[in-house]
């Protein structure tokens, strides 16, 4: 008994441990961003600011577009999101339901895409990319994300499992096959939906080596391009890459609290491709 | 099994042999009229299926074709090129090979990409499935434990990188600083250790490990919770049998868990291996692949050929490389263990 009491203890010493490790990291960048520049470099360093002062989110937001970079990460993130579900809805519900010639070869070479990796093919699509004139855009930034068999997939065994039953008894009512899908079909989606759109927007809230190679013009930075660049190999600006990533970190850390059972389930249910 | 809708040249020699000649016309008469109907279906409720089907995935079709079919065949077209922003474009060969093996930065490249996968894939299995096994059980507080382990996933790479090169900074970071602290605490103390305030990122030996460790923080809660639904897949009954046998808890892990999770463990092998191979925002984040090369790591030597030199040729064909050897490796995990049945 006291030998399973000891093991018992000893567990959760080390979970404790872990977690501190996992979470002091956001805690410590959050408690830095509001000391002042002199007291973010002192050794040994305060744990809580001394007096909190917010100079530093003030100067990252007025000497620097950190509010449009934000805001361009938001916008990327949703765009892409939200074109995701639409197309792959589609695509899922005409893999799924709709007969066609061609369905299963259309499959196939859709499937064919999803083992491929996507830095493999950096260089190609950047190039195609700037074959459209996509370079230093919004376009740029968010169209080529949209499109991966992941989703697709997603979608199509998603709509397999739902009862034929109910969209034979609209299409024998004489109900367009379009109207089904918008009517009784995208109404009993709604949980996948929220589902792939949490996974679908975290992905992009992280994403990072295409906004990097295809933007130039800093208007179209997102957050991450913007703190990375405070980062110079010489002199790191850490004042600024604290204050800003606080801002990044508060609306991740409420996104996912507020949607972390569809987060979790997604991750459960789908296993999100990286 | 012969389908009358089918036009297989085949099919109508068989026939051809078989029948005389009026059957034969006749066979064809209603294979043309089956054709026909085909191309255009008589009923509505066909012809609109059709039309809508196309029209749902024209978008992803075009999509994927764009961003991923022609940029794959295009790779191969572009690495045999020398490719380059400035000067105009000219076939070479197979030269950008030639030079990528005599490339002391690619081995280089390759080599820290391979310890990343080695010590990455291992660490991302065992720490998130002991961390599931555990709080799979009823523990107190395991919705805490599982809520503050699964954290970092939304914390974007760039931001995790930063916050964590930040502690580790050799001059004023919090980590040397805490250290010093636990070194100084009474019992430890009179066991007379010296700690030199620690290089970390700036240190030849620590700069790798460091890189990884950033990596599996931040992924150890996303793995967890694929191993937490599989856990949970597991029949209790299987657990409860075991116990009446009077099992320990690592004869019941190691013979019922490690079996029925076999499956989810593979999964997670693959994209854990995945993720590897194309590591970079913590590299150019924390060290620019440094210090002297010791993170410079294949995806980062493709972004400084292709989107720092311009040299778009040598990028592609390193491309090329990586892409087989992902290739190859995803083929032989599949063909060695098998791929999981249930995903």
């Amino acid at each position: 008994m006291i030998a399973r009491l000891s093991q018992r203890a000893v567990l959760y010493f080390l979970l404790v441990i872990a977690l501190i490790v996992v979470v002091f990291p956001l805690a410590w960048v959050v408690s830095s961003s509001f000391k002042p520049g002199d007291e973010v470099f002192a050794f040994p360093p305060s744990l809580l600011p001394e007096e909190p002062r917010i100079e530093n989110f003030v100067e990252l937001l007025t000497e620097y577009p950190f509010a449009r970079w934000l805001a361009n990460s938001f916008f990327v993130a949703i765009g892409v999101t939200a074109l995701s579900l639409l197309f792959h809805s589609m695509a899922g519900y005409a893999l799924a339901r709709l007969e066609f010639p061609g369905r299963n070869l259309l499959f196939l070479i859709i499937m064919s895409t999803y083992m491929l990796p996507i830095y493999a093919i950096l260089v190609p699509r950047f190039l195609v990319v700037k074959q459209l004139g996509w370079l230093d855009s919004y376009q740029g930034l968010i169209i080529p994300s949209v499109f991966h068999a992941f989703g697709i997939f997603a979608f199509r065994q998603f709509f397999l499992g739902i009862p034929r039953e109910l969209e034979d008894a609209a299409l024998i009512d004489g109900a367009s096959r379009i109207r089904i899908f918008f009517e009784i079909v995208l109404p009993l989606s709604r949980a996948i939906f929220l589902t792939l759109g949490v996974i679908f927007f975290i992905a992009n809230w992280d994403s990072f080596i295409w906004p990097l190679i295809i933007t130039r013009s800093e208007n179209l930075w997102v957050a991450q391009v913007g703190i990375a660049s405070f980062r110079d190999p010489q002199i790191t600006f850490w004042e600024y890459v604290v204050a800003g990533s606080t801002l990044t970190i508060i609306p991740s850390l409420a996104l996912f609290l507020a949607l972390q059972r569809f987060i979790v389930r997604g991750i459960a249910t789908t296993g999100i491709r990286g | 099994m012969r389908n009358d809708n089918s036009y297989g040249s085949e099919g109508v020699t068989q026939s051809e042999e078989r029948t005389g000649w009026a059957m034969a016309a006749l066979t064809e008469r209603t294979r043309l009229t089956a054709l026909r109907g085909k191309i255009w279906p008589k009923s509505a409720q066909e012809r609109e299926q059709r039309v809508l089907g196309y029209l749902f995935l024209l978008p992803d079709l075009i999509g994927l074709g764009v961003f991923w079919i022609a940029p794959m065949i295009f790779l191969f077209y572009i690495s045999l090129h020398e490719w380059s922003a400035l000067s105009p474009t000219t076939y070479v060969g197979l030269q950008n090979f030639a030079e990528l093996m005599r490339d002391d930065i690619w081995w280089k490249s390759l080599r820290v990409t391979v310890v990343y996968m080695a010590a990455f894939v291992p660490l991302v299995v065992i720490v998130p499935l002991a961390l599931a096994v555990i709080l799979n059980t009823k523990i107190r507080g395991r919705n805490v434990f599982r809520t503050g382990f699964f954290v970092p996933f939304v914390i974007p790479m760039v931001i995790a990188a930063v916050a964590w090169a930040f502690m580790l900074d050799p001059g004023f970071g919090v980590v040397n600083h805490f250290l010093r602290q636990i070194l100084q605490l009474p019992l430890i103390r009179e066991l007379g250790w010296k700690l030199p305030g620690q290089m970390w990122l700036a240190s030849r030996t620590q700069a790798l490990p460091v890189v990884i460790f950033v990596g599996v923080w931040k992924f150890v809660g996303f793995y967890m919770i694929i191993f937490l639904a599989g856990l949970q897949d597991i029949p209790a009954e299987y657990y409860e049998a075991g116990m009446i046998d009077g099992a320990s808890s690592w004869r019941l892990f190691r013979d019922i868990t490690i079996p029925l999770l076999r499956p989810v463990i593979m999964f997670v092998l693959l994209i854990a291996a995945f993720r590897a191979f194309q590591v970079f925002d913590q590299v150019y984040v924390m060290t620019s692949g440094g210090p002297f090369y010791a993170t410079h790591t294949v995806m980062y030597f493709i972004y400084l050929k292709g989107f720092r030199f311009f040299r778009f040729g040598y990028a592609a064909a390193a491309s090329v490389v990586l892409f087989a050897i992902i290739l190859v490796f995803t083929l032989a995990q599949i063909r060695l263990v098998g791929l999981g049945e249930s995903r």
